[in-house]
Protein backbone atom coordinates (compact mmCIF):
# COMPACT_ATOMS: atom_id res chain seq x y z
CA UNK A 1 0.00 0.00 0.00
CA UNK A 2 1.12 3.56 -1.01
CA UNK A 3 2.15 6.23 1.97
CA UNK A 4 1.32 9.64 1.48
CA UNK A 5 1.99 11.73 4.86
CA UNK A 6 -1.01 14.43 5.09
CA UNK A 7 1.70 17.11 4.74
CA UNK A 8 1.95 16.70 1.27
CA UNK A 9 -1.81 17.13 1.11
CA UNK A 10 -1.93 20.16 2.88
CA UNK A 11 0.92 21.33 0.75
CA UNK A 12 -1.21 20.57 -2.73
CA UNK A 13 -3.90 22.15 -1.69
CA UNK A 14 -2.73 25.47 -0.54
CA UNK A 15 -1.33 25.32 -3.69
CA UNK A 16 -4.45 24.80 -5.50
CA UNK A 17 -6.49 27.71 -3.63
CA UNK A 18 -4.41 30.18 -4.62
CA UNK A 19 -3.56 29.48 -7.87
CA UNK A 20 -7.02 28.65 -8.98
CA UNK A 21 -7.78 32.60 -7.58
CA UNK A 22 -5.94 34.18 -10.12
CA UNK A 23 -5.23 31.83 -12.86
CA UNK A 24 -8.07 30.70 -14.92
CA UNK A 25 -7.61 27.31 -16.87
CA UNK A 26 -7.52 27.44 -20.34
CA UNK A 27 -11.05 25.59 -20.91
CA UNK A 28 -12.59 29.08 -19.59
CA UNK A 29 -10.21 30.79 -21.54
CA UNK A 30 -10.76 29.13 -24.58
CA UNK A 31 -14.42 29.65 -24.41
CA UNK A 32 -14.59 33.00 -23.05
CA UNK A 33 -12.24 34.18 -26.43
CA UNK A 34 -14.79 31.70 -28.65
CA UNK A 35 -18.04 33.51 -27.11
CA UNK A 36 -16.43 36.61 -27.85
CA UNK A 37 -16.09 36.00 -31.45
CA UNK A 38 -19.46 34.55 -32.04
CA UNK A 39 -21.34 37.45 -30.05
CA UNK A 40 -23.83 39.53 -31.94
CA UNK A 41 -24.49 42.44 -29.00
CA UNK A 42 -21.76 45.25 -29.10
CA UNK A 43 -21.79 45.67 -25.88
CA UNK A 44 -21.86 42.07 -24.50
CA UNK A 45 -18.69 41.76 -27.02
CA UNK A 46 -17.02 44.76 -25.07
CA UNK A 47 -17.58 43.24 -21.92
CA UNK A 48 -16.45 39.67 -22.95
CA UNK A 49 -12.99 41.59 -24.08
CA UNK A 50 -12.82 43.08 -20.58
CA UNK A 51 -13.36 39.80 -19.00
CA UNK A 52 -10.46 38.31 -21.22
CA UNK A 53 -8.33 41.39 -20.23
CA UNK A 54 -9.17 41.02 -16.57
CA UNK A 55 -7.90 36.92 -16.28
CA UNK A 56 -4.37 38.01 -18.09
CA UNK A 57 -4.38 40.90 -15.62
CA UNK A 58 -5.28 38.25 -12.80
CA UNK A 59 -2.75 36.33 -14.17
CA UNK A 60 0.20 38.38 -14.76
CA UNK A 61 0.02 40.53 -11.48
CA UNK A 62 -1.56 37.49 -9.28
CA UNK A 63 -4.65 39.66 -8.56
CA UNK A 64 -7.75 37.19 -7.99
CA UNK A 65 -10.06 36.93 -11.04
CA UNK A 66 -12.79 37.95 -8.55
CA UNK A 67 -12.98 39.23 -5.11
CA UNK A 68 -15.25 36.64 -4.11
CA UNK A 69 -12.94 33.63 -3.91
CA UNK A 70 -15.64 31.70 -2.98
CA UNK A 71 -15.64 29.09 -0.38
CA UNK A 72 -13.59 26.39 -1.48
CA UNK A 73 -15.39 23.20 -2.48
CA UNK A 74 -12.68 20.22 -2.55
CA UNK A 75 -13.06 16.80 -4.42
CA UNK A 76 -10.82 14.06 -3.27
CA UNK A 77 -10.83 11.13 -5.20
CA UNK A 78 -8.50 8.22 -3.01
CA UNK A 79 -7.52 5.49 -4.99
CA UNK A 80 -8.23 2.27 -2.60
CA UNK A 81 -4.68 1.31 -2.62
CA UNK A 82 -3.41 4.54 -0.38
CA UNK A 83 -2.97 5.24 3.18
CA UNK A 84 -2.60 8.62 4.65
CA UNK A 85 -0.35 9.16 7.49
CA UNK A 86 -1.94 12.04 9.51
CA UNK A 87 -5.52 12.93 9.57
CA UNK A 88 -6.82 13.88 5.81
CA UNK A 89 -9.69 15.87 6.52
CA UNK A 90 -7.53 18.21 8.78
CA UNK A 91 -4.53 18.49 6.16
CA UNK A 92 -6.99 19.41 3.55
CA UNK A 93 -8.73 22.19 5.60
CA UNK A 94 -5.34 23.42 6.69
CA UNK A 95 -4.26 23.55 3.04
CA UNK A 96 -6.94 25.72 2.07
CA UNK A 97 -6.68 28.05 5.30
CA UNK A 98 -2.89 28.92 4.59
CA UNK A 99 -4.05 29.18 1.34
CA UNK A 100 -6.68 32.10 1.66
CA UNK A 101 -4.61 33.69 4.21
CA UNK A 102 -0.88 33.60 2.14
CA UNK A 103 -2.36 34.24 -1.28
CA UNK A 104 -4.76 37.22 0.00
CA UNK A 105 -7.81 35.93 -0.76
CA UNK A 106 -11.08 36.91 0.72
CA UNK A 107 -12.54 35.03 3.48
CA UNK A 108 -15.99 34.65 3.06
CA UNK A 109 -17.15 31.95 4.80
CA UNK A 110 -19.47 32.37 7.91
CA UNK A 111 -21.66 31.10 10.55
CA UNK A 112 -25.20 30.19 8.57
CA UNK A 113 -27.58 32.06 11.49
CA UNK A 114 -25.21 34.44 13.37
CA UNK A 115 -23.07 35.42 10.35
CA UNK A 116 -19.90 35.93 11.72
CA UNK A 117 -16.86 34.93 9.86
CA UNK A 118 -14.79 32.26 10.81
CA UNK A 119 -11.80 34.24 9.42
CA UNK A 120 -9.98 31.76 8.01
CA UNK A 121 -12.53 30.50 4.80
CA UNK A 122 -12.72 27.16 6.45
CA UNK A 123 -14.04 24.73 6.63
CA UNK A 124 -14.10 23.67 3.29
CA UNK A 125 -17.06 21.57 1.73
CA UNK A 126 -15.19 18.22 0.97
CA UNK A 127 -16.22 15.63 -1.19
CA UNK A 128 -14.71 12.14 -0.26
CA UNK A 129 -14.80 9.31 -2.95
CA UNK A 130 -13.31 6.28 -3.18
CA UNK A 131 -11.48 4.73 -6.67
CA UNK A 132 -9.14 2.33 -7.75
CA UNK A 133 -5.85 2.53 -7.79
CA UNK A 134 -2.81 4.35 -5.63
CA UNK A 135 -3.23 7.77 -6.17
CA UNK A 136 -4.92 10.66 -4.74
CA UNK A 137 -6.86 12.93 -7.09
CA UNK A 138 -7.68 16.30 -5.54
CA UNK A 139 -10.04 19.17 -7.33
CA UNK A 140 -10.62 22.46 -6.07
CA UNK A 141 -13.43 24.43 -7.53
CA UNK A 142 -13.83 27.94 -4.86
CA UNK A 143 -17.44 28.90 -5.68
CA UNK A 144 -18.76 32.16 -5.83
CA UNK A 145 -22.10 32.22 -3.90
CA UNK A 146 -23.57 35.19 -6.60
CA UNK A 147 -24.17 31.97 -9.16
CA UNK A 148 -24.93 29.90 -6.19
CA UNK A 149 -27.42 31.59 -4.75
CA UNK A 150 -29.26 31.49 -8.41
CA UNK A 151 -28.97 27.36 -8.11
CA UNK A 152 -32.12 25.55 -7.66
CA UNK A 153 -33.53 21.96 -6.92
CA UNK A 154 -36.56 19.90 -7.57
CA UNK A 155 -38.23 16.60 -7.60
CA UNK A 156 -40.62 15.75 -10.73
CA UNK A 157 -42.62 13.76 -11.32
CA UNK A 158 -41.39 11.38 -14.37
CA UNK A 159 -44.38 12.30 -16.27
CA UNK A 160 -42.74 15.28 -17.03
CA UNK A 161 -39.60 13.62 -18.48
CA UNK A 162 -37.20 15.13 -20.73
CA UNK A 163 -39.22 18.57 -21.40
CA UNK A 164 -40.05 18.92 -18.01
CA UNK A 165 -36.24 18.84 -17.40
CA UNK A 166 -35.82 21.39 -20.20
CA UNK A 167 -38.02 23.57 -18.95
CA UNK A 168 -36.87 23.83 -14.85
CA UNK A 169 -33.23 24.33 -16.48
CA UNK A 170 -34.43 26.71 -18.63
CA UNK A 171 -36.42 28.31 -16.63
CA UNK A 172 -33.77 28.34 -13.38
CA UNK A 173 -31.11 30.19 -15.85
CA UNK A 174 -33.99 32.78 -16.88
CA UNK A 175 -34.73 33.40 -13.62
CA UNK A 176 -31.09 34.09 -12.52
CA UNK A 177 -30.93 36.77 -14.96
CA UNK A 178 -28.08 38.80 -14.75
CA UNK A 179 -27.42 37.91 -10.46
CA UNK A 180 -24.83 35.41 -11.19
CA UNK A 181 -22.50 36.83 -13.81
CA UNK A 182 -23.20 35.45 -17.10
CA UNK A 183 -22.11 33.78 -19.08
CA UNK A 184 -22.84 30.79 -16.60
CA UNK A 185 -21.78 27.49 -16.79
CA UNK A 186 -25.02 25.46 -16.29
CA UNK A 187 -24.08 22.15 -13.57
CA UNK A 188 -27.13 19.86 -14.34
CA UNK A 189 -27.76 16.22 -11.95
CA UNK A 190 -30.27 14.13 -13.11
CA UNK A 191 -31.55 11.36 -10.63
CA UNK A 192 -30.66 9.58 -7.94
CA UNK A 193 -31.86 11.19 -4.95
CA UNK A 194 -32.61 15.09 -3.50
CA UNK A 195 -29.33 15.14 -2.46
CA UNK A 196 -26.69 12.74 -5.29
CA UNK A 197 -28.85 14.97 -7.80
CA UNK A 198 -27.07 18.33 -6.23
CA UNK A 199 -23.86 16.53 -6.09
CA UNK A 200 -23.81 15.39 -9.42
CA UNK A 201 -24.69 18.81 -10.46
CA UNK A 202 -21.71 19.88 -9.08
CA UNK A 203 -19.75 17.46 -9.88
CA UNK A 204 -20.62 18.38 -13.70
CA UNK A 205 -19.07 21.71 -13.44
CA UNK A 206 -15.74 20.10 -13.44
CA UNK A 207 -16.37 18.34 -16.15
CA UNK A 208 -13.64 20.43 -19.02
CA UNK A 209 -16.18 23.17 -21.23
CA UNK A 210 -15.82 21.51 -24.57
CA UNK A 211 -16.02 18.00 -23.43
CA UNK A 212 -19.89 16.61 -24.51
CA UNK A 213 -21.24 13.90 -22.02
CA UNK A 214 -20.44 10.25 -22.83
CA UNK A 215 -23.20 9.39 -23.41
CA UNK A 216 -24.89 10.18 -26.54
CA UNK A 217 -28.86 11.27 -25.67
CA UNK A 218 -27.58 13.07 -22.47
CA UNK A 219 -24.70 14.94 -25.11
CA UNK A 220 -28.06 15.65 -27.37
CA UNK A 221 -29.75 16.74 -24.11
CA UNK A 222 -26.65 19.32 -23.44
CA UNK A 223 -27.07 20.88 -26.67
CA UNK A 224 -30.72 21.46 -26.78
CA UNK A 225 -30.55 22.73 -23.32
CA UNK A 226 -27.55 25.51 -24.51
CA UNK A 227 -29.47 26.45 -27.52
CA UNK A 228 -32.75 27.35 -25.56
CA UNK A 229 -31.01 29.12 -22.97
CA UNK A 230 -28.85 31.03 -25.60
CA UNK A 231 -31.72 32.16 -27.89
CA UNK A 232 -33.78 33.16 -24.70
CA UNK A 233 -31.83 34.60 -22.45
CA UNK A 234 -30.36 37.82 -21.38
CA UNK A 235 -26.81 37.44 -22.44
CA UNK A 236 -23.41 38.68 -21.01
CA UNK A 237 -24.23 40.30 -18.10
CA UNK A 238 -28.31 40.72 -18.71
CA UNK A 239 -27.13 43.05 -21.53
CA UNK A 240 -28.39 40.96 -24.72
CA UNK A 241 -27.00 39.12 -27.43
CA UNK A 242 -26.63 35.15 -27.94
CA UNK A 243 -24.20 34.55 -24.79
CA UNK A 244 -26.32 33.26 -22.02
CA UNK A 245 -24.04 30.12 -21.29
CA UNK A 246 -21.26 28.77 -22.50
CA UNK A 247 -21.80 25.41 -21.70
CA UNK A 248 -24.49 22.88 -20.18
CA UNK A 249 -23.00 19.50 -18.32
CA UNK A 250 -25.05 16.64 -17.41
CA UNK A 251 -24.30 14.38 -15.03
CA UNK A 252 -27.31 11.58 -14.59
CA UNK A 253 -27.39 8.59 -12.08
CA UNK A 254 -30.12 5.97 -11.84
CA UNK A 255 -33.16 6.56 -9.15
CA UNK A 256 -36.41 5.08 -7.86
CA UNK A 257 -39.18 4.39 -10.21
CA UNK A 258 -41.20 7.02 -8.89
CA UNK A 259 -38.92 10.32 -9.16
CA UNK A 260 -37.13 12.73 -11.75
CA UNK A 261 -34.82 14.23 -9.28
CA UNK A 262 -33.27 17.64 -11.35
CA UNK A 263 -30.70 20.12 -10.10
CA UNK A 264 -29.10 22.70 -11.48
CA UNK A 265 -26.10 24.52 -9.79
CA UNK A 266 -24.96 27.87 -11.70
CA UNK A 267 -21.34 28.42 -12.01
CA UNK A 268 -20.20 32.16 -12.94
CA UNK A 269 -17.84 33.13 -15.99
CA UNK A 270 -15.16 33.27 -13.39
CA UNK A 271 -14.91 29.33 -13.31
CA UNK A 272 -12.04 28.43 -11.22
CA UNK A 273 -10.58 25.22 -11.14
CA UNK A 274 -7.70 23.50 -10.13
CA UNK A 275 -6.38 20.02 -10.08
CA UNK A 276 -3.65 18.03 -9.21
CA UNK A 277 -3.00 14.46 -8.27
CA UNK A 278 -0.35 12.95 -5.93
CA UNK B 1 -4.45 55.40 -16.62
CA UNK B 2 -3.53 51.77 -17.14
CA UNK B 3 -7.28 50.16 -18.22
CA UNK B 4 -6.73 52.20 -21.22
CA UNK B 5 -3.69 49.99 -22.79
CA UNK B 6 -6.36 47.08 -22.91
CA UNK B 7 -9.69 49.43 -24.91
CA UNK B 8 -8.32 52.64 -25.65
CA UNK B 9 -12.15 52.81 -27.97
CA UNK B 10 -14.12 51.34 -25.32
CA UNK B 11 -13.03 53.56 -22.52
CA UNK B 12 -13.04 56.98 -24.69
CA UNK B 13 -16.74 56.33 -25.68
CA UNK B 14 -17.45 56.12 -22.15
CA UNK B 15 -19.62 59.62 -20.45
CA UNK B 16 -17.31 60.61 -17.83
CA UNK B 17 -19.33 61.33 -14.97
CA UNK B 18 -17.62 63.44 -11.39
CA UNK B 19 -18.92 61.39 -8.21
CA UNK B 20 -20.28 62.51 -5.58
CA UNK B 21 -22.88 64.04 -8.58
CA UNK B 22 -22.74 67.74 -9.70
CA UNK B 23 -26.02 69.59 -9.95
CA UNK B 24 -28.26 67.93 -12.91
CA UNK B 25 -26.16 65.36 -14.11
CA UNK B 26 -28.17 62.65 -12.58
CA UNK B 27 -31.33 63.80 -15.14
CA UNK B 28 -29.15 63.29 -18.22
CA UNK B 29 -28.34 59.90 -17.52
CA UNK B 30 -30.29 57.27 -19.21
CA UNK B 31 -30.55 53.68 -18.99
CA UNK B 32 -28.49 51.40 -20.80
CA UNK B 33 -25.50 54.45 -20.83
CA UNK B 34 -21.91 53.61 -20.13
CA UNK B 35 -20.08 55.60 -18.10
CA UNK B 36 -17.30 56.66 -16.71
CA UNK B 37 -17.08 57.48 -12.58
CA UNK B 38 -14.37 59.56 -11.29
CA UNK B 39 -13.90 60.80 -7.72
CA UNK B 40 -15.05 59.22 -4.36
CA UNK B 41 -17.69 56.96 -3.63
CA UNK B 42 -18.76 54.81 -0.23
CA UNK B 43 -18.34 51.00 -0.09
CA UNK B 44 -20.76 48.31 1.61
CA UNK B 45 -22.59 44.69 1.51
CA UNK B 46 -24.70 42.35 3.28
CA UNK B 47 -23.52 42.62 7.05
CA UNK B 48 -22.49 46.81 6.43
CA UNK B 49 -26.35 47.57 5.71
CA UNK B 50 -27.52 45.01 8.67
CA UNK B 51 -25.43 47.61 10.75
CA UNK B 52 -26.59 50.67 8.92
CA UNK B 53 -30.35 50.06 9.04
CA UNK B 54 -30.11 49.22 12.90
CA UNK B 55 -28.36 52.27 13.71
CA UNK B 56 -31.14 54.40 11.91
CA UNK B 57 -33.65 52.22 13.59
CA UNK B 58 -32.49 52.88 16.99
CA UNK B 59 -32.06 56.82 16.21
CA UNK B 60 -28.23 56.43 16.06
CA UNK B 61 -25.61 58.42 14.41
CA UNK B 62 -24.31 57.13 11.02
CA UNK B 63 -20.71 56.77 10.38
CA UNK B 64 -21.07 58.44 7.32
CA UNK B 65 -23.46 61.32 5.69
CA UNK B 66 -24.93 59.66 3.04
CA UNK B 67 -26.28 62.65 1.07
CA UNK B 68 -25.73 62.74 -2.51
CA UNK B 69 -23.31 60.17 -2.58
CA UNK B 70 -22.91 56.77 -4.55
CA UNK B 71 -22.72 53.37 -2.48
CA UNK B 72 -20.59 50.97 -4.02
CA UNK B 73 -21.77 47.32 -3.42
CA UNK B 74 -18.47 45.22 -2.97
CA UNK B 75 -16.32 43.35 -0.55
CA UNK B 76 -12.75 43.30 -2.20
CA UNK B 77 -10.04 41.21 -1.79
CA UNK B 78 -7.26 41.93 0.65
CA UNK B 79 -4.68 44.06 -0.79
CA UNK B 80 -1.29 42.37 -1.10
CA UNK B 81 1.30 45.13 0.12
CA UNK B 82 2.00 48.28 -2.48
CA UNK B 83 -1.68 47.70 -3.61
CA UNK B 84 -4.06 49.90 -2.86
CA UNK B 85 -7.01 47.22 -2.88
CA UNK B 86 -7.46 43.62 -3.69
CA UNK B 87 -9.66 42.50 -6.02
CA UNK B 88 -13.20 44.37 -6.12
CA UNK B 89 -16.10 43.93 -8.79
CA UNK B 90 -19.66 44.67 -7.92
CA UNK B 91 -21.35 41.93 -5.74
CA UNK B 92 -25.18 41.31 -7.05
CA UNK B 93 -27.07 43.82 -5.35
CA UNK B 94 -30.67 42.36 -4.89
CA UNK B 95 -29.77 41.26 -1.06
CA UNK B 96 -29.23 44.85 -0.36
CA UNK B 97 -32.54 45.17 -1.48
CA UNK B 98 -34.46 45.36 2.06
CA UNK B 99 -31.79 47.93 3.37
CA UNK B 100 -31.87 50.47 0.57
CA UNK B 101 -35.18 52.48 0.83
CA UNK B 102 -33.86 53.56 4.16
CA UNK B 103 -30.61 54.75 2.76
CA UNK B 104 -32.48 56.33 -0.09
CA UNK B 105 -34.58 58.27 2.65
CA UNK B 106 -31.07 59.58 3.64
CA UNK B 107 -30.45 61.18 0.68
CA UNK B 108 -28.13 58.70 -1.35
CA UNK B 109 -28.01 59.12 -5.04
CA UNK B 110 -26.46 56.13 -6.40
CA UNK B 111 -26.40 52.50 -5.95
CA UNK B 112 -23.57 50.61 -8.03
CA UNK B 113 -23.84 46.51 -7.96
CA UNK B 114 -24.93 43.74 -10.38
CA UNK B 115 -28.07 42.52 -11.37
CA UNK B 116 -31.48 43.52 -10.60
CA UNK B 117 -33.07 45.19 -8.07
CA UNK B 118 -36.61 44.66 -6.83
CA UNK B 119 -40.16 46.48 -7.97
CA UNK B 120 -39.91 48.25 -4.19
CA UNK B 121 -36.46 49.82 -5.01
CA UNK B 122 -36.92 50.88 -8.00
CA UNK B 123 -40.36 52.76 -6.80
CA UNK B 124 -38.32 53.98 -3.86
CA UNK B 125 -35.43 55.31 -6.18
CA UNK B 126 -37.91 56.88 -8.97
CA UNK B 127 -39.50 58.92 -5.54
CA UNK B 128 -35.63 59.45 -4.53
CA UNK B 129 -34.29 60.70 -7.96
CA UNK B 130 -31.87 58.24 -7.47
CA UNK B 131 -30.12 55.66 -10.10
CA UNK B 132 -28.64 52.41 -10.17
CA UNK B 133 -25.72 50.98 -12.02
CA UNK B 134 -23.92 48.11 -12.69
CA UNK B 135 -20.31 47.44 -13.22
CA UNK B 136 -18.56 44.16 -14.47
CA UNK B 137 -18.86 41.22 -12.67
CA UNK B 138 -15.91 38.84 -12.13
CA UNK B 139 -13.78 41.86 -13.36
CA UNK B 140 -12.35 42.31 -9.68
CA UNK B 141 -8.67 42.23 -10.99
CA UNK B 142 -9.21 44.43 -13.80
CA UNK B 143 -11.61 47.04 -11.62
CA UNK B 144 -9.30 47.66 -8.65
CA UNK B 145 -6.97 48.97 -11.47
CA UNK B 146 -9.75 52.17 -11.64
CA UNK B 147 -9.20 52.55 -7.74
CA UNK B 148 -6.62 55.03 -6.18
CA UNK B 149 -7.09 55.16 -2.89
CA UNK B 150 -8.86 52.51 -0.46
CA UNK B 151 -9.96 54.28 3.59
CA UNK B 152 -11.21 52.44 6.02
CA UNK B 153 -14.53 54.27 7.55
CA UNK B 154 -16.19 51.64 9.64
CA UNK B 155 -17.14 48.34 10.94
CA UNK B 156 -13.50 47.15 10.80
CA UNK B 157 -14.67 43.68 12.51
CA UNK B 158 -16.91 43.10 9.78
CA UNK B 159 -13.39 42.14 7.72
CA UNK B 160 -14.40 41.77 3.61
CA UNK B 161 -17.48 43.71 4.41
CA UNK B 162 -16.36 46.84 6.52
CA UNK B 163 -17.56 50.05 5.05
CA UNK B 164 -14.59 51.70 2.89
CA UNK B 165 -14.14 55.10 1.16
CA UNK B 166 -12.73 54.17 -2.55
CA UNK B 167 -11.11 57.44 -4.56
CA UNK B 168 -11.99 55.99 -8.32
CA UNK B 169 -10.69 56.93 -11.63
CA UNK B 170 -12.99 55.87 -14.66
CA UNK B 171 -14.85 53.31 -13.40
CA UNK B 172 -16.82 51.48 -15.81
CA UNK B 173 -20.52 51.36 -15.20
CA UNK B 174 -23.46 50.74 -17.46
CA UNK B 175 -26.77 53.12 -15.93
CA UNK B 176 -29.31 50.52 -15.51
CA UNK B 177 -32.45 52.69 -13.75
CA UNK B 178 -32.31 56.20 -14.29
CA UNK B 179 -34.66 59.17 -12.75
CA UNK B 180 -36.61 58.59 -15.31
CA UNK B 181 -38.56 55.27 -14.62
CA UNK B 182 -36.56 53.33 -17.15
CA UNK B 183 -34.70 49.80 -16.41
CA UNK B 184 -32.16 48.28 -18.51
CA UNK B 185 -32.01 45.42 -18.07
CA UNK B 186 -36.04 45.04 -18.64
CA UNK B 187 -35.45 46.70 -22.10
CA UNK B 188 -32.97 44.27 -22.99
CA UNK B 189 -35.97 41.54 -22.11
CA UNK B 190 -38.58 43.48 -24.28
CA UNK B 191 -36.42 43.53 -27.31
CA UNK B 192 -35.91 39.53 -27.04
CA UNK B 193 -39.52 38.98 -26.54
CA UNK B 194 -40.04 41.23 -29.59
CA UNK B 195 -37.80 40.18 -31.97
Amino acid sequence: MREIDAVNITTAVKKLAIEAATDLEPDILDALVAARDRETSELAKNILELLINNADIASREKIPVCQDTGVGVVFVDIGQEVHVTGNLYDAIQEGVRAGYQEGYLRKSVCDPLLRVNTATNTPAIIHFDIVSGDDIKISFLPKGCGSENMSKLTMLPPSAGTAGVIGFVADTVFAAGSNPCPPVIVGVGIGGTFEKAAFLAKRALLRPLGIASARDDVAELEKRLLSVINEKGQGVHGFGGNNTALAVHIETYPTHIASLPVAVNIQCHAHRHKESTL
Amino acid sequence: MSLLRYRPDFFDSLKEVKVPFEEGVLEDLHAGQLVSLTGSLYTGRDQTHRRLCELIESGRDLPVDFHDQLLYYVGPSPAKPGQVIGAAGPTTSYRMDAYTPQLLDLGLKATLGKGQRSEQVREAMLKAGAVYLASIGGAGALLSKCITQCDLVAFEDAGPEALFRLEVESFPAVVINDIHGRDYYQIVRDKRKSA
